[in-house]
């Protein structure tokens, strides 16, 4: 299920092209790579659950339908949530464990910081890896 | 024409520039114990799982209260059509929304995610008496910049009645809406009631003349305008009659409730044996709030000394803040039943009663509620002509009988009798 | 919104499954969560939308439960990751610290009775706390777990206020390491889930789960939709109630020997 997907070259090269394009307001034709951010691999895959261009642009939307129908009607296929992608853009820090979104190293504030984009979803939610379960019964581990 | 009432701004003085510093100060501390707040979360302040609503939650409650309160003066000559109130219209609206705008303030600062607030207007329930808050204040809002525009322009002058009743109705209707806040709540036996809607509309009456009267002084008096004796003993005896009304909605309420079994402990604890709220609900919404003001309202010798009756609006105001505190907080603290009959005990405080103290930058929010609303009235007083030049009575009244003499607060009135 | 369910495994031949997808609506799919299935009834598939067929209830059998016993609460903190009042490295206070489930004394005042039970979100039929909720972010399930969103809870508390369990919490300061299956932040309302993380992939709450294995057994969790479900049998053959039952709430979670 896990290890499909990764971080690109072009994404990198279209991420920088969209912040240069968002802070010189020109066409994304002058892209350098001294200012782009350095949008760190995916551990793990060869290639998104989506096309990188189409994430880029379409992530927060993404994960926002995925929000509601999770929390809704509890449509937990995993594939387009948030969890999913920490499961492959985790980073890990010097000391060997994930970095928390309190990192500017995590992989979302990477691209976020540059773009001056402050998403919520850490005041809440997890910004690392994991989730098993704490409470596993006996019962059903037989 | 001496005898037609003519409306200024507000002259430029120090005094009038030391006050709104003042309340800009007061407002700007009271922004910046709400980001503290923020910042840190409410474990900073005197609330917790028990008493979630806290002092913020008083003094915005009161404000909001008053706010249609503040209307009442400006209802009076539009709907009823008393002459003697017209003049008072123009500052009855501009404080009715002054009031609101500082108490919405505070009760937004107080929400766990202010950063949210958008969501407010963007996702409603409507079960939610809350959700149909948000619209009656900000239609109340709406209708009293109408009321003041018709108030202050010539051209649609005539629009100012059927305004001012559409007024006079939307302030009924969300007092009745504030008060059900509180009413619809029915697991909680301290406000279950329908008569919390008329009670927060009778206290209305009495929060907003109150602060009306207290405004309306200090702002012609400050001025060099003058005011008549007479209006004013008459504003101070209709204030008392309001006095009489909200205390005789409380005690009805008491009464209810100390008349059911099911309620009795908690009228007990309300009323003899509740430290701080008893000592709040007696000391200061009966006697100092309700039962001193009443005195000074009525009795001839009182009711015509500015000061006295200044002081008798500063205790309502005082005694209501108190009696929001008994009925907000009290009301919080009495222990939740949820098994009649039974001693409860938990590690989540079942059974035990609620402690409560309010935390400095919470009474600093609440106070720049008022800051923040005084702020407005002494903008708009300043910028455009709400205030007559004067309120002597011979000149508010038609009818006036009295000495003529009897106008006080400046030179003008002497140049004006003489 | 609603998605087609996967159709990644053929139905099975068995007789409940067969009756169960049937009833659901279904023609094929169900977890995989297969080894760790409800014993009465099936659990819905990953990315079928939950609904009203079922109704998730817990029976809380006051007799078994001991006084002192806190199997129920300590599993509830664990899994949801709650710092709880006994850890204390935290800033609130005790009284303004999260007790999503806790454990009630009760001894009645004439006769002396005492008994002890867990109170939590009572998943209301008509729960006071959605009906206040201006923003809608208080809500119901279709399979009448109650929850709150916290995409859009701005913190008024009414829902606190409107509890007449005293069983929604709310969040007095920023939380750091939550559980990725359980979000939870600074500022906004909380409340038992009923563990609907669990449930929504076939298993039993944490707090049910603690109390057979490590408590006394005091509690039955299913499908009160589902005749056949231990839960709805222990309903039919014994007196149960709700707390406050007068308010007409109609609770998810009953209690039998209050």
């Amino acid at each position: 299920m896990t290890g499909k997907r990764g971080i690109t070259s072009p994404l990198r090269t279209a991420i920088a092209v969209v912040v240069l394009a968002l802070a010189a307001g020109a066409t994304p034709a002058a892209a350098g790579d001294d200012i782009a951010p350095d949008v760190p691999e995916a551990r793990k895959g060869e290639h998104c659950v989506k096309p990188v261009p189409y994430m880029r642009r379409n992530h927060m939307d993404m994960l926002k339908h995925k929000r509601d129908k999770t929390m809704h009607k509890g449509q937990r296929k995993k594939k387009y949530s948030l969890k999913r992608c920490m499961d492959c853009h985790a980073v890990k820090g010097d000391d060997g464990d994930f970095v928390t979104a309190k990192s500017d190293k995590h992989f979302c504030n990477v691209c976020h910081d540059t773009a001056a984009v402050n998403p919520d979803c850490f005041s809440c939610h997890a910004s690392t890896p994991g989730g098993e379960l704490k409470v596993q019964s006996k019962e059903a581990s037989r | 024409m001496t005898n037609r009432i003519r409306y200024h701004t507000i002259d430029n003085s120090p005094g009038f520039w030391a006050i709104f510093v003042l309340f800009l100060i007061l407002s700007a501390i009271g922004l910046g114990a709400a980001f503290y707040m923020e910042h840190h979360g409410h474990w900073v302040t005197g609330m917790s799982q028990n008493v979630v609503w806290g002092t913020p939650h008083v003094f915005a409650v009161f404000l909001i209260v008053a706010a249609s309160g503040a209307l009442n003066t400006a209802s009076i000559g539009s709907v009823f059509g008393r002459k003697p109130y017209k003049p008072l219209a123009p500052l009855s609206a501009l404080l009715a929304g002054a009031l609101l705008i500082g108490g919405l303030a505070v009760l937004v600062l107080d929400l766990g995610r202010p950063d949210r607030l958008v969501i407010a207007m963007t996702h409603y329930n409507f079960r939610s008496i809350f959700a149909w808050n948000i619209f009656l204040y900000t239609g109340f809002l709406v209708v009293l910049l109408a009321y003041i525009w018709t108030m202050l322009d010539r051209n649609v002058k005539a629009y100012s009645t059927p305004v001012g009743f559409i007024g006079f109705l939307w302030r009924l209707v969300l007092t009745t809406g504030t008060g059900s806040i509180f009413g619809f709540l029915v697991g909680r036996a301290a406000y279950d009631a329908a008569i919390m809607a008329p009670m927060f509309i009778a206290m209305s009456f009495s929060f907003g003349t109150a602060l009306y009267i207290l405004c309306m002084l200090a702002i012609m008096v400050g001025n060099g305008r003058p005011v008549g004796d007479e209006l004013v003993a008459r504003m101070a005896k209709l204030l008392g009659v309001f006095v009489a009304g909200s205390l005789f909605f409380v005690a009805v309420h008491h009464l209810t409730n100390i008349y059911g079994p099911e309620t009795r402990g908690l009228e007990a604890f309300l009323l003899l044996d509740g430290g701080i709220y008893t000592s709040l609900f007696w000391l200061g919404f009966v006697l100092l709030g309700s039962v001193v003001p009443m005195v000074l309202f009525f009795h001839p010798a009182t009711n015509r000394s500015f000061s006295m009756v200044s002081l008798g609006a500063v205790l309502v105001v005082l005694g209501g803040l108190a009696e929001i505190y008994v009925i907000i907080i009290g009301g919080q603290a009495v222990p939740q039943v949820l098994f009649p009959g039974y001693e409860v005990s938990s590690s989540f405080f079942d059974g035990s009663v609620a402690y409560y103290a309010p935390s400095w930058p919470e009474v600093l929010l609440g106070i720049s509620g008022f800051a923040m609303a005084f702020l407005v009235v002494a903008l708009g007083v300043k910028v455009l002509r709400f205030m007559p030049h004067s309120l002597a009575d011979p000149l508010v009244d038609a009818h006036f009988k009295g000495k003529a003499d009897k106008a006080r607060g400046g030179d003008a009135a002497q140049a004006q009798t003489a | 919104m609603t998605e087609a369910p996967h159709n990644d495994t053929p139905a099975l031949a068995d007789e409940a499954r067969r009756r169960f997808l049937k009833r659901a609506g279904l023609t094929a799919g169900f977890s995989l969560f297969a080894g760790s299935a409800l014993a009465a009834g099936l659990p819905k598939a990953l990315d079928e939308a939950t609904s009203s067929e079922r109704r998730w209830g817990i029976l809380v059998d006051a007799g078994k439960c001991p006084e002192g016993c806190t199997a129920c609460v300590d599993a509830c903190f664990e899994e949801m990751g709650i710092e709880g009042p006994r850890v204390g490295d935290n800033h609130s206070r005790p009284d303004q610290d999260s007790q999503w489930i806790r454990k009630v004394s009760l001894k009645n005042e004439d006769t002396g009775h005492a008994l002890a039970l867990p109170v939590m979100c009572q998943h209301c039929t008509y729960p006071p706390c959605v009906d206040v909720c201006p923003t809608g972010a208080s809500f119901k399930r279709a399979d009448g777990i109650v929850l709150v969103d916290r995409h859009v809870c701005i913190g008024c508390r009414y829902c606190i206020m409107a509890c007449p369990y005293k069983a929604r919490c709310f969040v007095h300061e920023a939380i750091h390491d939550q559980e990725p299956y359980m979000p939870r932040g600074k500022g906004t309302a909380e409340g038992c889930t009923m563990c609907v993380h669990r449930i929504d992939h076939g298993m039993k709450p944490a707090c049910v789960v603690a109390c057979h294995e490590e408590g006394a057994g005091a509690m039955t969790f299913g499908d009160t939709n589902d005749p056949e479900s231990a839960i709805a049998g222990k309903l039919r053959d014994n007196t149960t109630s709700a707390i406050r039952a007068d308010l007409g709430t109609e609770p998810g979670i009953r209690y039998m020997g209050i």
